[in-house]
Protein backbone atom coordinates (compact mmCIF):
# COMPACT_ATOMS: atom_id res chain seq x y z
CA UNK A 1 0.00 0.00 0.00
CA UNK A 2 0.90 3.43 -1.01
CA UNK A 3 2.15 5.91 1.92
CA UNK A 4 -0.11 9.09 2.32
CA UNK A 5 2.59 11.53 2.05
CA UNK A 6 5.43 10.45 -0.98
CA UNK A 7 9.28 11.33 0.15
CA UNK A 8 10.30 14.29 -1.95
CA UNK A 9 13.44 14.95 -3.65
CA UNK A 10 14.54 18.82 -3.67
CA UNK A 11 14.88 20.18 -7.01
CA UNK A 12 18.09 20.90 -7.66
CA UNK A 13 18.95 16.74 -6.55
CA UNK A 14 17.20 16.38 -9.34
CA UNK A 15 19.70 15.74 -12.10
CA UNK A 16 18.68 14.90 -16.16
CA UNK A 17 19.95 11.96 -17.05
CA UNK A 18 22.03 11.83 -20.36
CA UNK A 19 20.66 10.45 -23.21
CA UNK A 20 23.97 10.71 -25.28
CA UNK A 21 24.12 11.06 -29.24
CA UNK A 22 21.26 10.81 -31.28
CA UNK A 23 22.36 8.85 -34.38
CA UNK A 24 19.68 8.59 -36.57
CA UNK A 25 19.27 12.62 -35.98
CA UNK A 26 22.14 13.21 -37.19
CA UNK A 27 22.51 10.91 -40.27
CA UNK A 28 19.28 12.01 -41.30
CA UNK A 29 20.65 15.81 -41.15
CA UNK A 30 23.74 14.64 -42.69
CA UNK A 31 22.03 13.13 -45.72
CA UNK A 32 19.96 16.22 -46.29
CA UNK A 33 22.58 18.43 -46.97
CA UNK A 34 24.08 16.02 -49.08
CA UNK A 35 20.80 16.33 -51.11
CA UNK A 36 21.16 19.97 -51.22
CA UNK A 37 24.75 19.69 -52.23
CA UNK A 38 23.89 17.33 -55.12
CA UNK A 39 21.23 19.31 -56.44
CA UNK A 40 23.82 21.97 -56.82
CA UNK A 41 25.93 20.25 -58.48
CA UNK A 42 23.51 18.90 -61.00
CA UNK A 43 22.94 22.41 -61.92
CA UNK A 44 26.33 23.46 -61.72
CA UNK A 45 27.03 20.70 -64.21
CA UNK A 46 24.41 21.34 -66.42
CA UNK A 47 25.23 24.89 -66.79
CA UNK A 48 28.69 24.49 -67.20
CA UNK A 49 27.84 21.49 -70.11
CA UNK A 50 25.47 23.90 -72.19
CA UNK A 51 28.17 26.77 -72.25
CA UNK A 52 30.83 24.29 -73.29
CA UNK A 53 28.49 23.38 -75.98
CA UNK A 54 27.51 26.33 -77.36
CA UNK A 55 31.55 26.72 -77.31
CA UNK A 56 31.29 29.99 -74.72
CA UNK A 57 34.73 31.37 -73.98
CA UNK A 58 34.45 31.62 -69.67
CA UNK A 59 36.47 34.90 -68.75
CA UNK A 60 36.41 34.90 -65.30
CA UNK A 61 39.88 36.45 -64.90
CA UNK A 62 39.15 39.17 -66.47
CA UNK A 63 36.38 40.51 -63.97
CA UNK A 64 38.44 42.17 -61.47
CA UNK A 65 38.75 45.61 -62.97
CA UNK A 66 34.72 45.40 -63.60
CA UNK A 67 35.16 46.43 -59.29
CA UNK A 68 38.25 48.09 -59.19
CA UNK A 69 41.66 48.68 -60.74
CA UNK A 70 44.93 50.05 -59.36
CA UNK A 71 46.21 53.02 -61.27
CA UNK A 72 49.74 54.62 -59.93
CA UNK A 73 49.09 52.78 -56.34
CA UNK A 74 45.22 54.56 -55.92
CA UNK A 75 42.30 52.54 -56.05
CA UNK A 76 39.64 53.46 -58.45
CA UNK A 77 36.43 51.70 -58.13
CA UNK A 78 34.72 49.70 -61.10
CA UNK A 79 32.03 50.09 -62.71
CA UNK A 80 29.93 47.53 -60.55
CA UNK A 81 31.07 48.76 -57.45
CA UNK A 82 29.54 52.46 -58.42
CA UNK A 83 26.86 50.81 -59.66
CA UNK A 84 26.47 48.89 -56.15
CA UNK A 85 26.40 52.46 -54.40
CA UNK A 86 24.12 53.63 -57.02
CA UNK A 87 21.65 50.66 -55.81
CA UNK A 88 22.21 50.45 -52.56
CA UNK A 89 21.78 55.02 -52.38
CA UNK A 90 18.31 54.31 -54.21
CA UNK A 91 17.02 51.84 -52.08
CA UNK A 92 17.87 53.98 -49.03
CA UNK A 93 16.30 56.81 -49.67
CA UNK A 94 13.18 54.93 -51.76
CA UNK A 95 13.15 52.80 -48.79
CA UNK A 96 13.00 55.68 -46.20
CA UNK A 97 10.22 57.42 -47.93
CA UNK A 98 8.64 54.25 -48.67
CA UNK A 99 8.06 53.74 -44.97
CA UNK A 100 7.16 57.03 -44.10
CA UNK A 101 4.59 56.82 -46.90
CA UNK A 102 3.56 53.27 -45.45
CA UNK A 103 2.36 54.83 -41.62
CA UNK A 104 0.83 57.80 -43.46
CA UNK A 105 -1.23 55.54 -45.08
CA UNK A 106 -1.90 53.22 -42.21
CA UNK A 107 -2.68 56.11 -40.04
CA UNK A 108 -5.22 57.12 -43.02
CA UNK A 109 -6.86 54.42 -42.83
CA UNK A 110 -7.49 53.71 -39.50
CA UNK A 111 -8.15 57.42 -38.70
CA UNK A 112 -12.15 58.34 -38.31
CA UNK A 113 -11.28 60.99 -41.58
CA UNK A 114 -13.50 59.95 -44.51
CA UNK A 115 -11.38 61.95 -46.82
CA UNK A 116 -8.13 60.42 -45.45
CA UNK A 117 -9.56 57.12 -45.62
CA UNK A 118 -10.51 57.31 -49.83
CA UNK A 119 -7.03 58.93 -50.14
CA UNK A 120 -5.76 56.23 -48.81
CA UNK A 121 -7.52 52.98 -50.56
CA UNK A 122 -7.44 55.00 -53.73
CA UNK A 123 -3.76 55.39 -53.19
CA UNK A 124 -3.34 51.99 -52.68
CA UNK A 125 -5.90 50.22 -55.32
CA UNK A 126 -4.21 52.65 -58.10
CA UNK A 127 -0.45 51.09 -57.36
CA UNK A 128 -1.61 47.50 -56.52
CA UNK A 129 -3.25 47.67 -59.73
CA UNK A 130 -0.75 48.43 -62.27
CA UNK A 131 2.38 47.53 -63.79
CA UNK A 132 5.39 48.70 -62.15
CA UNK A 133 6.89 49.15 -64.80
CA UNK A 134 3.87 51.32 -66.60
CA UNK A 135 4.37 53.24 -62.91
CA UNK A 136 7.89 54.04 -63.47
CA UNK A 137 7.04 55.38 -67.39
CA UNK A 138 4.34 57.57 -65.58
CA UNK A 139 6.80 59.11 -63.45
CA UNK A 140 9.36 59.10 -65.66
CA UNK A 141 7.56 60.67 -68.45
CA UNK A 142 4.87 62.13 -67.27
CA UNK A 143 5.58 62.90 -63.53
CA UNK A 144 8.90 64.04 -63.88
CA UNK A 145 9.00 66.77 -66.71
CA UNK A 146 5.62 68.45 -64.85
CA UNK A 147 7.82 68.68 -61.38
CA UNK A 148 11.48 69.12 -63.06
CA UNK A 149 13.36 66.26 -61.34
CA UNK A 150 15.60 64.24 -62.71
CA UNK A 151 16.00 60.37 -63.37
CA UNK A 152 17.35 59.23 -59.93
CA UNK A 153 14.64 61.26 -58.45
CA UNK A 154 11.92 60.13 -60.83
CA UNK A 155 13.28 56.09 -59.86
CA UNK A 156 13.29 57.12 -56.18
CA UNK A 157 10.02 58.37 -56.00
CA UNK A 158 8.05 55.79 -58.31
CA UNK A 159 9.80 52.72 -55.97
CA UNK A 160 8.97 54.59 -53.23
CA UNK A 161 5.25 54.95 -53.92
CA UNK A 162 5.12 51.00 -54.96
CA UNK A 163 6.70 49.46 -51.93
CA UNK A 164 5.02 52.36 -49.71
CA UNK A 165 1.69 50.21 -50.57
CA UNK A 166 2.03 46.97 -49.13
CA UNK A 167 4.29 48.91 -46.28
CA UNK A 168 1.26 50.49 -45.41
CA UNK A 169 -0.67 47.11 -45.35
CA UNK A 170 1.88 45.68 -43.54
CA UNK A 171 1.68 48.62 -41.14
CA UNK A 172 -2.02 48.46 -40.37
CA UNK A 173 -1.19 45.05 -39.92
CA UNK A 174 1.07 45.59 -37.39
CA UNK A 175 -0.82 48.59 -35.37
CA UNK A 176 -4.36 46.62 -35.38
CA UNK A 177 -2.55 43.36 -34.55
CA UNK A 178 -1.84 45.02 -31.16
CA UNK A 179 -4.48 43.48 -28.70
CA UNK A 180 -7.37 46.15 -28.05
CA UNK A 181 -6.95 45.94 -24.33
CA UNK A 182 -3.54 47.88 -24.19
CA UNK A 183 -5.55 50.64 -26.41
CA UNK A 184 -7.67 50.74 -23.27
CA UNK A 185 -5.26 50.60 -21.22
CA UNK A 186 -3.70 53.45 -22.28
CA UNK A 187 -7.03 55.36 -22.57
CA UNK A 188 -7.69 54.75 -18.83
CA UNK A 189 -4.56 56.23 -17.54
CA UNK A 190 -5.62 59.07 -19.71
CA UNK A 191 -2.93 59.24 -22.36
CA UNK A 192 -3.26 61.28 -25.89
CA UNK A 193 -3.57 59.96 -29.00
CA UNK A 194 -0.30 60.74 -30.10
CA UNK A 195 1.60 59.51 -26.32
CA UNK A 196 -0.87 56.40 -26.80
CA UNK A 197 0.21 55.55 -30.14
CA UNK A 198 4.39 56.53 -29.55
CA UNK A 199 4.72 54.82 -26.24
CA UNK A 200 1.94 51.96 -26.54
CA UNK A 201 1.04 50.68 -29.78
CA UNK A 202 3.76 51.27 -32.19
CA UNK A 203 6.41 49.68 -29.50
CA UNK A 204 4.19 46.53 -29.23
CA UNK A 205 2.93 46.57 -33.24
CA UNK A 206 7.25 46.50 -34.08
CA UNK A 207 7.63 42.93 -33.88
CA UNK A 208 4.75 42.08 -35.46
CA UNK A 209 5.68 44.61 -38.62
CA UNK A 210 9.64 44.09 -38.96
CA UNK A 211 9.70 41.08 -40.23
CA UNK A 212 7.78 41.54 -43.68
CA UNK A 213 9.17 45.05 -43.96
CA UNK A 214 12.27 43.45 -44.29
CA UNK A 215 11.13 41.34 -46.83
CA UNK A 216 9.62 44.56 -48.35
CA UNK A 217 13.07 45.87 -47.81
CA UNK A 218 14.53 43.27 -50.31
CA UNK A 219 12.23 43.19 -52.55
CA UNK A 220 12.49 46.81 -52.93
CA UNK A 221 16.46 46.32 -53.45
CA UNK A 222 15.73 43.64 -56.26
CA UNK A 223 13.14 45.74 -57.74
CA UNK A 224 15.88 48.93 -58.16
CA UNK A 225 16.92 47.04 -61.22
CA UNK A 226 13.93 48.19 -63.11
CA UNK A 227 14.98 51.66 -63.10
CA UNK A 228 17.59 50.74 -65.46
CA UNK A 229 14.87 50.92 -68.08
CA UNK A 230 15.23 54.76 -67.31
CA UNK A 231 19.25 54.79 -67.50
CA UNK A 232 19.80 55.73 -63.91
CA UNK A 233 22.94 54.50 -63.17
CA UNK A 234 22.93 51.72 -60.59
CA UNK A 235 23.76 47.67 -60.65
CA UNK A 236 21.84 46.38 -63.37
CA UNK A 237 22.43 49.33 -65.82
CA UNK A 238 26.79 49.16 -64.61
CA UNK A 239 26.19 45.31 -65.88
CA UNK A 240 24.09 46.31 -69.12
CA UNK A 241 26.39 48.54 -70.06
CA UNK A 242 29.68 46.02 -69.62
CA UNK A 243 27.81 43.36 -71.28
CA UNK A 244 28.00 45.66 -74.38
CA UNK A 245 31.51 47.04 -73.93
CA UNK A 246 32.92 43.01 -73.17
CA UNK A 247 30.19 40.40 -74.02
CA UNK A 248 30.73 38.37 -70.92
CA UNK A 249 27.37 37.93 -70.56
CA UNK A 250 27.43 34.62 -68.05
CA UNK A 251 30.05 35.97 -65.82
CA UNK A 252 28.55 39.72 -65.65
CA UNK A 253 25.13 38.56 -64.99
CA UNK A 254 26.42 36.05 -62.00
CA UNK A 255 27.74 38.84 -60.87
CA UNK A 256 25.56 41.16 -60.87
CA UNK A 257 23.23 38.49 -59.28
CA UNK A 258 25.55 37.64 -56.56
CA UNK A 259 26.27 40.97 -55.68
CA UNK A 260 22.17 41.55 -54.92
CA UNK A 261 22.28 38.19 -53.12
CA UNK A 262 25.18 39.38 -50.95
CA UNK A 263 23.36 42.60 -49.95
CA UNK A 264 19.75 41.10 -49.76
CA UNK A 265 21.26 38.14 -47.07
CA UNK A 266 23.12 40.25 -45.05
CA UNK A 267 20.12 42.45 -44.18
CA UNK A 268 17.70 40.15 -43.65
CA UNK A 269 20.48 38.47 -41.54
CA UNK A 270 21.35 41.75 -39.79
CA UNK A 271 17.65 42.59 -39.33
CA UNK A 272 17.48 39.13 -37.81
CA UNK A 273 20.04 39.78 -35.10
CA UNK A 274 18.34 43.21 -34.54
CA UNK A 275 15.19 41.45 -33.53
CA UNK A 276 16.26 38.75 -31.60
CA UNK A 277 18.13 41.90 -29.63
CA UNK A 278 14.86 43.39 -29.03
CA UNK A 279 13.17 40.22 -28.16
CA UNK A 280 16.42 39.33 -25.53
CA UNK A 281 15.57 42.96 -23.43
CA UNK A 282 11.71 41.82 -23.15
CA UNK A 283 12.60 38.53 -21.30
CA UNK B 1 -25.22 55.62 3.43
CA UNK B 2 -22.48 58.57 3.54
CA UNK B 3 -23.68 61.55 4.74
CA UNK B 4 -26.18 63.22 2.24
CA UNK B 5 -24.06 66.84 2.29
CA UNK B 6 -21.20 64.54 0.10
CA UNK B 7 -20.99 66.03 -3.36
CA UNK B 8 -22.33 64.01 -6.18
CA UNK B 9 -18.63 62.45 -8.12
CA UNK B 10 -20.92 60.30 -10.92
CA UNK B 11 -24.17 61.19 -11.82
CA UNK B 12 -25.58 58.99 -14.34
CA UNK B 13 -29.31 60.14 -15.37
CA UNK B 14 -31.49 57.74 -17.81
CA UNK B 15 -28.46 56.40 -19.56
CA UNK B 16 -29.10 54.03 -22.49
CA UNK B 17 -26.78 52.61 -24.65
CA UNK B 18 -27.47 49.92 -27.71
CA UNK B 19 -24.73 47.21 -29.57
CA UNK B 20 -26.88 48.20 -33.07
CA UNK B 21 -30.48 46.86 -32.30
CA UNK B 22 -29.74 45.28 -29.15
CA UNK B 23 -30.18 47.31 -25.99
CA UNK B 24 -27.20 46.96 -24.16
CA UNK B 25 -27.94 49.53 -21.50
CA UNK B 26 -31.96 51.04 -20.40
CA UNK B 27 -32.38 54.13 -17.85
CA UNK B 28 -29.77 53.79 -16.09
CA UNK B 29 -29.65 56.11 -13.03
CA UNK B 30 -26.88 55.94 -10.62
CA UNK B 31 -25.37 59.23 -8.23
CA UNK B 32 -22.06 58.20 -6.54
CA UNK B 33 -20.61 60.93 -3.97
CA UNK B 34 -17.14 61.39 -3.12
CA UNK B 35 -15.95 58.81 -0.48
CA UNK B 36 -18.48 56.31 -1.53
CA UNK B 37 -18.00 52.59 -2.40
CA UNK B 38 -20.17 51.17 -4.74
CA UNK B 39 -20.44 47.60 -5.42
CA UNK B 40 -22.16 46.76 -8.51
CA UNK B 41 -23.17 42.67 -9.10
CA UNK B 42 -25.65 40.89 -11.44
CA UNK B 43 -25.53 37.80 -13.50
CA UNK B 44 -23.36 37.98 -16.66
CA UNK B 45 -24.74 39.97 -19.16
CA UNK B 46 -26.34 42.50 -17.41
CA UNK B 47 -24.43 45.40 -18.67
CA UNK B 48 -22.47 46.01 -15.52
CA UNK B 49 -19.13 46.50 -16.94
CA UNK B 50 -21.10 48.26 -19.79
CA UNK B 51 -22.29 50.66 -17.62
CA UNK B 52 -19.06 51.18 -15.49
CA UNK B 53 -16.67 51.67 -19.13
CA UNK B 54 -19.44 54.86 -19.99
CA UNK B 55 -18.18 56.43 -17.29
CA UNK B 56 -14.68 57.44 -18.62
CA UNK B 57 -16.11 56.59 -22.47
CA UNK B 58 -14.34 53.23 -23.49
CA UNK B 59 -17.61 52.70 -24.35
CA UNK B 60 -20.31 55.40 -25.72
CA UNK B 61 -23.63 55.90 -24.54
CA UNK B 62 -26.29 57.00 -27.11
CA UNK B 63 -28.50 58.93 -24.46
CA UNK B 64 -29.12 60.18 -21.25
CA UNK B 65 -26.09 62.07 -19.40
CA UNK B 66 -22.96 61.59 -17.44
CA UNK B 67 -21.52 63.87 -15.58
CA UNK B 68 -17.95 63.24 -13.70
CA UNK B 69 -17.28 65.62 -11.30
CA UNK B 70 -20.07 67.95 -12.57
CA UNK B 71 -18.38 67.76 -16.39
CA UNK B 72 -20.38 65.76 -19.07
CA UNK B 73 -18.80 63.46 -20.83
CA UNK B 74 -20.41 62.98 -24.26
CA UNK B 75 -18.99 60.48 -27.03
CA UNK B 76 -16.49 61.38 -29.09
CA UNK B 77 -16.23 64.43 -26.93
CA UNK B 78 -12.53 66.25 -27.33
CA UNK B 79 -10.43 66.24 -24.63
CA UNK B 80 -11.77 62.92 -23.27
CA UNK B 81 -8.52 62.39 -21.70
CA UNK B 82 -8.50 65.15 -19.37
CA UNK B 83 -11.46 63.44 -17.76
CA UNK B 84 -10.09 60.00 -17.56
CA UNK B 85 -6.85 61.12 -15.76
CA UNK B 86 -9.61 61.74 -12.65
CA UNK B 87 -10.91 58.35 -13.08
CA UNK B 88 -8.41 55.27 -12.46
CA UNK B 89 -9.61 51.87 -14.26
CA UNK B 90 -8.88 48.57 -13.43
CA UNK B 91 -9.27 46.05 -15.74
CA UNK B 92 -10.27 41.83 -15.62
CA UNK B 93 -7.22 41.72 -17.76
CA UNK B 94 -4.69 43.54 -16.34
CA UNK B 95 -3.92 45.66 -19.54
CA UNK B 96 -0.20 46.48 -18.24
CA UNK B 97 2.17 47.31 -21.06
CA UNK B 98 4.19 44.19 -21.55
CA UNK B 99 6.78 45.85 -23.32
CA UNK B 100 7.77 48.15 -20.13
CA UNK B 101 9.36 47.12 -17.17
CA UNK B 102 6.72 47.71 -13.82
CA UNK B 103 8.02 50.91 -12.94
CA UNK B 104 8.08 52.67 -16.75
CA UNK B 105 4.56 51.17 -16.59
CA UNK B 106 3.95 53.58 -13.54
CA UNK B 107 5.63 56.45 -14.53
CA UNK B 108 4.01 56.79 -17.99
CA UNK B 109 0.70 58.23 -17.10
CA UNK B 110 2.16 61.18 -14.73
CA UNK B 111 5.43 62.38 -17.12
CA UNK B 112 3.48 62.36 -19.89
CA UNK B 113 0.14 63.48 -18.32
CA UNK B 114 0.89 66.05 -15.54
CA UNK B 115 4.76 66.69 -16.66
CA UNK B 116 6.29 65.35 -13.63
CA UNK B 117 9.93 64.96 -14.03
CA UNK B 118 11.35 60.90 -14.08
CA UNK B 119 12.27 61.60 -10.62
CA UNK B 120 9.12 62.61 -9.14
CA UNK B 121 6.71 60.55 -11.20
CA UNK B 122 9.42 57.39 -9.71
CA UNK B 123 9.08 58.14 -6.35
CA UNK B 124 5.53 58.66 -6.78
CA UNK B 125 5.38 55.23 -8.24
CA UNK B 126 7.63 53.51 -5.61
CA UNK B 127 5.28 54.44 -2.96
CA UNK B 128 2.35 53.46 -5.17
CA UNK B 129 4.04 50.00 -5.07
CA UNK B 130 4.95 49.80 -2.02
CA UNK B 131 1.22 50.09 -1.11
CA UNK B 132 0.09 47.26 -2.98
CA UNK B 133 3.65 45.42 -1.67
CA UNK B 134 5.14 44.88 -5.02
CA UNK B 135 8.05 47.34 -5.01
CA UNK B 136 10.92 44.79 -5.10
CA UNK B 137 9.26 44.03 -8.40
CA UNK B 138 9.78 47.41 -9.88
CA UNK B 139 12.92 46.54 -12.90
CA UNK B 140 10.81 43.50 -13.71
CA UNK B 141 7.55 42.74 -16.90
CA UNK B 142 4.45 42.22 -16.74
CA UNK B 143 4.81 38.76 -17.67
CA UNK B 144 7.81 38.01 -14.99
CA UNK B 145 4.55 38.60 -12.41
CA UNK B 146 1.63 36.40 -11.13
CA UNK B 147 -1.67 37.64 -12.14
CA UNK B 148 -1.94 38.84 -8.66
CA UNK B 149 0.66 40.77 -8.85
CA UNK B 150 -0.05 42.26 -12.33
CA UNK B 151 -3.47 43.19 -10.70
CA UNK B 152 -1.71 45.07 -7.84
CA UNK B 153 0.79 46.93 -10.65
CA UNK B 154 -2.38 47.57 -12.03
CA UNK B 155 -3.51 49.46 -9.38
CA UNK B 156 -1.05 50.93 -8.46
CA UNK B 157 -0.91 52.51 -12.05
CA UNK B 158 -4.46 53.48 -11.71
CA UNK B 159 -3.60 55.41 -8.94
CA UNK B 160 -0.01 57.12 -9.93
CA UNK B 161 -2.54 59.51 -11.66
CA UNK B 162 -4.38 60.62 -8.74
CA UNK B 163 -7.57 59.78 -9.68
CA UNK B 164 -11.18 61.06 -7.95
CA UNK B 165 -12.45 57.76 -8.43
CA UNK B 166 -11.83 54.24 -9.36
CA UNK B 167 -13.43 52.10 -11.45
CA UNK B 168 -12.88 48.33 -11.03
CA UNK B 169 -13.98 45.46 -13.71
CA UNK B 170 -14.38 42.34 -12.13
CA UNK B 171 -10.81 42.81 -11.06
CA UNK B 172 -10.46 39.37 -9.51
CA UNK B 173 -12.24 37.18 -12.15
CA UNK B 174 -9.02 35.79 -13.93
CA UNK B 175 -6.82 35.34 -10.77
CA UNK B 176 -6.28 31.96 -10.08
CA UNK B 177 -8.00 31.42 -7.01
CA UNK B 178 -4.87 31.74 -4.14
CA UNK B 179 -4.45 35.24 -5.80
CA UNK B 180 -7.94 36.88 -5.34
CA UNK B 181 -6.96 37.78 -1.37
CA UNK B 182 -3.97 39.84 -2.12
CA UNK B 183 -5.63 41.97 -4.73
CA UNK B 184 -8.71 42.32 -2.54
CA UNK B 185 -6.40 43.33 0.83
CA UNK B 186 -5.23 46.06 -1.97
CA UNK B 187 -8.57 47.03 -2.51
CA UNK B 188 -9.93 46.87 1.05
CA UNK B 189 -7.01 49.17 2.07
CA UNK B 190 -7.65 51.80 -0.74
CA UNK B 191 -11.64 51.77 0.67
CA UNK B 192 -10.55 52.08 3.97
CA UNK B 193 -8.57 55.31 2.97
CA UNK B 194 -11.74 56.80 1.87
CA UNK B 195 -11.20 56.00 -1.78
CA UNK B 196 -14.32 56.56 -3.67
CA UNK B 197 -14.83 53.18 -5.72
CA UNK B 198 -17.36 51.51 -8.61
CA UNK B 199 -16.84 47.91 -8.30
CA UNK B 200 -18.16 45.48 -10.67
CA UNK B 201 -17.18 42.11 -8.82
CA UNK B 202 -18.56 38.57 -7.70
CA UNK B 203 -17.07 38.36 -4.74
CA UNK B 204 -20.01 38.91 -2.26
CA UNK B 205 -17.84 38.80 0.82
CA UNK B 206 -15.99 42.47 0.08
CA UNK B 207 -19.33 44.01 -0.82
CA UNK B 208 -20.46 42.57 2.55
CA UNK B 209 -17.14 44.05 3.88
CA UNK B 210 -16.75 47.68 2.29
CA UNK B 211 -19.48 48.95 0.42
CA UNK B 212 -21.76 51.32 1.13
CA UNK B 213 -23.73 50.35 -1.70
CA UNK B 214 -24.41 47.33 -3.71
CA UNK B 215 -26.28 47.90 -7.10
CA UNK B 216 -27.85 44.82 -8.63
CA UNK B 217 -28.42 44.61 -12.22
CA UNK B 218 -30.06 42.65 -14.64
CA UNK B 219 -30.89 42.48 -18.56
CA UNK B 220 -28.97 45.99 -19.01
CA UNK B 221 -31.25 47.88 -16.40
CA UNK B 222 -30.63 48.19 -12.49
CA UNK B 223 -33.13 46.31 -10.75
CA UNK B 224 -32.32 47.23 -7.09
CA UNK B 225 -30.11 49.42 -5.05
CA UNK B 226 -29.46 48.58 -1.20
CA UNK B 227 -27.25 48.43 1.36
CA UNK B 228 -25.11 45.42 1.72
CA UNK B 229 -26.71 44.19 5.09
CA UNK B 230 -30.29 44.55 3.57
CA UNK B 231 -29.55 43.47 -0.09
CA UNK B 232 -28.14 40.13 1.08
CA UNK B 233 -30.36 39.45 3.76
CA UNK B 234 -33.84 40.61 2.33
CA UNK B 235 -33.54 41.26 -1.53
CA UNK B 236 -36.43 42.76 -2.74
CA UNK B 237 -36.80 41.61 -5.79
CA UNK B 238 -37.17 37.89 -7.40
CA UNK B 239 -34.04 38.33 -9.81
CA UNK B 240 -31.77 39.28 -7.08
CA UNK B 241 -33.42 36.74 -4.49
CA UNK B 242 -32.66 34.28 -7.43
CA UNK B 243 -28.90 35.74 -8.36
CA UNK B 244 -28.08 35.38 -4.41
CA UNK B 245 -29.00 32.16 -4.21
CA UNK B 246 -27.31 30.84 -7.50
CA UNK B 247 -24.12 32.22 -6.00
CA UNK B 248 -24.43 31.14 -2.41
CA UNK B 249 -26.48 27.51 -2.75
CA UNK B 250 -23.67 25.63 -3.39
Amino acid sequence: MQSRTAASTPRELRVREEVGLDVRALTRTIWQVAQAVLIFLVLGVLIWRGAQAMEYRWQWYRVEPFFYRVIDGEIIWGPLVKGLIQTLKLAAVSGFIAVSIGFLTAFARLSNSIAGRIIAKWYLEAIRNTPLLVQLFLFYFVLAPIFGIDRFWAGVLCLAFFEGSFAAEIIRGGITGVDHGQYEGADAIGLNVVDKYRFVVIPQSLPLILPPLTGLLISLIKHSAIVSVIAVSELTTAGLNLISDTFMAFEVWFLVAGIYLAVTVTLSISVSLFERSLNKTKR
Amino acid sequence: MLDATAKPLVEIKHMCKWYGEFSALHDINLTVAEGERVVVCGPSGSGKSTMIRCINQLEAHQKGTILVDGVEVKPGMKNIELIRREVGMVFQSFNLFPHMTILDNLILGPMRNRGASKAEATELAMGYLERVHIAGQAGKYPPQLSGGQQQRVAIARALCMKPKIMLFDEPTSALDPEMIAGVLDVMIELAEEGMTMICVTHEMGFARKVADRVVFMDEGEIIEIAEPQEFFSNPQSDRAQLFLSQLLGH
